[in-house]
């Protein structure tokens, strides 16, 4: 009985391959939603994009700013590349924020912490529609 | 870019919302479950702000 346990837990799905889920994923990075939609998923497509772009664009009007990559004591490297892996996350939003120099400097106050979280958790749910990309790219999930 | 000035419970409410409707759409397996989750987490949201709220308002003094 117990071995049989073990036996379950060890046959795990094989991977799939790599063609299959990785232009969907990189889709869906790039732009929020892309993924789903590039699966004929429209509808939760249309709602991810929209979301995420939407508080991702107000943590922008909120005068947020982006995470940049230091290194020092460990909270500082957490909280700086941590942030940083996060805007990276929101795809071509912050790549073009960027390139047309939206980023605002760190200022003290409370709507532009906000700014800059909203920033950071738009990246992070992006990953989110990602890793249900993969799922349902792999066949896990409809 | 315009600028947007929120208030603390405007600011959260609108983070509830968006994270709500990312963490419904990702997760069930159903249109019906997803729509059922995405409230009960915003229903969640708006529960622990206003308790959290209060109970800083009361531990203050």
């Amino acid at each position: 009985m117990a071995k049989e346990k073990v036996k379950q837990k060890e046959q795990k799905p094989p991977a799939p391959p790599v063609g299959v889920w990785a232009p969907a994923v990189a889709l869906g990075w790039l732009v929020p939603g892309a993924g789903h939609l590039f699966l004929k998923r429209t509808g939760r497509g249309l709602l991810l994009l929209a979301s995420i772009t939407a508080m991702f664009l107000c943590g922008l009007m909120m005068r947020g700013a982006m995470y940049q990559p230091q290194t020092g004591d460990l909270l500082t490297t957490l909280i700086n590349t941590g942030g940083f892996i996060g805007d990276l996350c929101s795809g071509l939003l912050y790549l073009l924020t960027v390139a047309f120099g939206y980023n605002q400097p760190d200022v003290a106050g409370a709507v532009h912490d906000y700014g800059t979280k909203f920033l950071v958790a738009a990246g992070l749910l992006n990953v989110l529609a990602m890793v249900d990309v993969f799922e349902i790219a792999a066949g896990r999930k409809d | 870019m315009p600028k947007m000035n929120l208030s603390h419970f405007e600011a959260a409410i609108l983070f509830a919302l968006f994270t709500s409707v990312v963490l419904g759409v990702v997760t069930k397996q159903t249109d019906r479950d997803r729509l059922h989750y995405g409230v009960y987490i915003f229903v969640c949201f708006v529960v622990a702000l206003f308790g959290l709220g209060w109970l800083m308002y009361l531990g203050h003094g």
